[in-house]
């Protein structure tokens, strides 16, 4: 009698948890949970730190909203961070997204070697990421090294101290962005494929060149996904850490110190737990209001197929 | 006339060929380098940077570098990268799929609010989180452990989440129904039909987390400071940054071993890595 019993209890809880709706949040369980642990609560907890001092040995005090007033009126290392990353953010990704397009494009002519071109252009961005890359790109831009007996080759001045001079510095970390153009390239490749033919062949018969092809077919069938690639690189620019961490450690005198980075040292150099919070959420405004600027110019240049035109 | 469009036509693919191979030589280039000087000699990396071919092929650098820093060789480095690639990758992969599951099929109340809350979990700058993770994480004494750096991970991930459900999207819907009316439970429709159909997005997921987590810097920077417990990515920056002079023939030849998977993906999972990339932007 009583197995009878707990095996239909046993019964009812299989089907209870098979219904639907329960099953529902049985299999988007660990996102749930993972979000509240990893991110909620987490997010909660920064928003409450940085309002207080809190220097990780001891506990946190309240201090109101003295951090946020800091690091605009007292900070002038911080005020240099945000200078400098929107100056970063601001060359790097049009240079990029604008680079995986030119090559995107060039890739399109239908030969044998596609794939394989389209393989050896995409590496660069499969391992640019790596602290082994950014050693090595360290030492092409050295005194004596690649780039500068390139140039002196040329006959062009070859002892540039590309990592010593603040306003050389941050052009080497924007070469390796730049460099970094294959994963846009591939979704704008992947964005070509699906334009009709159709409209190429009509282009072709009323006379266009490749140049207005390329201009008047390609380029606006493909705004959704500039849009996309422009926003998706301007996020991850924005946190851009390793390459300055490894490559200029912010240096010259400051002329690489990306917010990441400046926010990397408070927290963990300088142990300004509270101040490196107020950072990170002045870092979410900032991303947000970027994004949102360039959602908002989107609908002048953006063009929907579903929505007939501009 | 047709001779000489045929001669313009061979004559412009010639230069089109040419173009697009010497740019993406340009493009590798930095490669070859660092390949080739992890064999190179220290004069030779420092005194004639352009040369590609080094004077002579020898195995000392890998030899030198091998042996790492302190009494701590890289073998232990390139075991933790595995340990904790490979931990981290298992997690994102299985937990993933099962949420992908229930976004793509399932309809439960708050589905679609779960589903925006995920989406814009991928906007969310990683430094938000980071710090309150970190005094977590301390808090629980579980600095200089892996648990940091491998626990997130078996909480899905929304980037695959994502490019999952658009692959779940795109199996006929038939076969759960016709399953669930032969008696089998929810459960079983996704172990045994869903997640067999949907091996190429895991194979895909598999790759990009695991050499993402193998990449990874930030993390192992901020929570390891025992250099026994450093994967290689850490570890190659402290190499370089060890000596007053750096080996750099031997800093390149672990730059190079650090960068074998990520060769190994992309000479035999390409198609994999592509695809995932088509179906939903990648970082990089």
């Amino acid at each position: 009698m009583a197995t009878e019993n707990r095996a239909s209890r046993y019964q009812g809880l299989v089907r209870f948890l098979d219904r639907e709706a329960v099953a529902g949040y049985v299999f988007a369980s660990p996102f749930i949970i993972g979000s509240l642990a990893f991110t909620i609560l987490p997010m909660l907890y920064s928003f409450y730190i940085s309002f207080t001092s809190y220097r990780i040995a001891s506990a946190p005090t309240w201090i109101g909203i003295s951090n946020y007033v800091r690091m605009f009126t007292r900070d002038p290392r911080f005020l240099k961070s945000i200078g400098v990353t929107l100056y970063y953010v601001v060359v790097s990704v049009p240079l990029k997204v604008g680079f995986a397009l030119f090559v995107a494009f060039l890739l399109t002519r239908k030969t044998r070697m596609a794939a394989l071109y389209r393989s050896i252009y995409y590496l660069p961005s499969l391992i640019g990421g790596s602290v082994a890359v950014s050693l090595v790109w360290k030492e092409l831009f050295a005194l004596k090294g690649v780039v500068n007996n390139v140039l002196s080759a040329l006959g062009l001045p070859g002892s540039v101290s590309w990592l010593g001079d603040p306003t050389y510095a941050i052009f080497v970390l924007v070469l390796l962005a730049v460099w970094q153009f294959g994963s846009s390239m591939i979704i704008f490749a992947a964005g070509i494929k699906q334009i009709p033919e159709t409209y190429y062949e009509a282009a072709e018969i009323d006379g266009g060149s490749t140049l207005q092809q390329f201009f008047y077919i390609t380029l606006p069938c493909l705004s959704p996904i500039i849009l996309f690639n422009l926003i998706m690189q301007t996020i991850s620019a924005f946190m851009n850490f390793t390459q300055a961490f490894i490559i200029t450690k912010g240096g010259p005198m400051d002329s690489t110190l990306f917010y990441a980075l400046y926010l990397y040292q408070s927290a963990f150099n300088y142990f300004e737990m509270g101040y490196a919070s107020a950072m990170a959420w002045v870092l979410l405004v900032m991303v947000g209001m970027v994004t949102a600027l360039i959602f908002k110019t989107s609908d002048r240049w953006v063009y929907y197929e579903s929505k007939g035109g501009r | 006339m047709a001779t000489g469009m045929r001669t313009r036509r061979a004559v412009s693919k010639t230069v089109y060929h040419l173009f697009v191979a010497s740019l993406g030589l340009l493009m590798v280039y930095p490669v070859f380098w660092m390949i080739s000087g992890s064999f190179k000699t220290n004069y030779e990396i420092l005194n004639e940077a352009l040369k590609l071919r080094p004077d002579a092929f020898g195995w000392d650098n890998f030899v030198r570098g091998w042996k790492g820093f302190g009494r701590l060789t890289f073998a232990g480095f390139f075991r933790n990268s595995f340990v904790i690639a490979s931990l981290a990758t298992a997690g994102v992969t299985i937990s993933s799929a099962v949420v992908a599951y229930s976004f793509a099929r399932l309809r439960f109340k708050g589905r679609k609010f779960l589903f925006i809350c995920m989406m814009s979990t991928m906007m969310l700058p990683a430094q938000v989180v980071m710090i309150p993770q970190y005094i977590i994480f301390r808090n629980l004494d579980l600095t200089n452990t892996y648990v940091p750096l491998i626990l997130p991970s078996w909480f899905s991930r929304a980037f695959f989440v994502f490019m999952m459900m658009q692959f779940i999207q795109g199996l006929p819907k038939e076969l759960d129904e016709a399953a669930i009316i032969d008696g089998c439970s929810r459960y079983s429709v996704f172990s045994r039909i869903t997640l067999p159909l949907i091996k190429p997005a895991l194979i895909t997921t598999v790759i990009i987390n695991f050499y993402w987590a193998w990449d990874d810097f930030m993390g192992p920077l901020i929570y390891l400071s025992r250099p026994a417990k450093y994967p290689a990515s850490l570890a190659i920056k402290l190499f370089a940054d060890s000596t007053s002079v750096t080996d750099y023939g031997a800093m390149f030849a672990m730059s190079t071993l650090s960068l074998l998977p990520v060769f190994f993906i992309f000479l035999f999972f390409n198609k994999y890595l592509i695809q995932g990339i088509s179906m939903s932007g990648l970082r990089g």
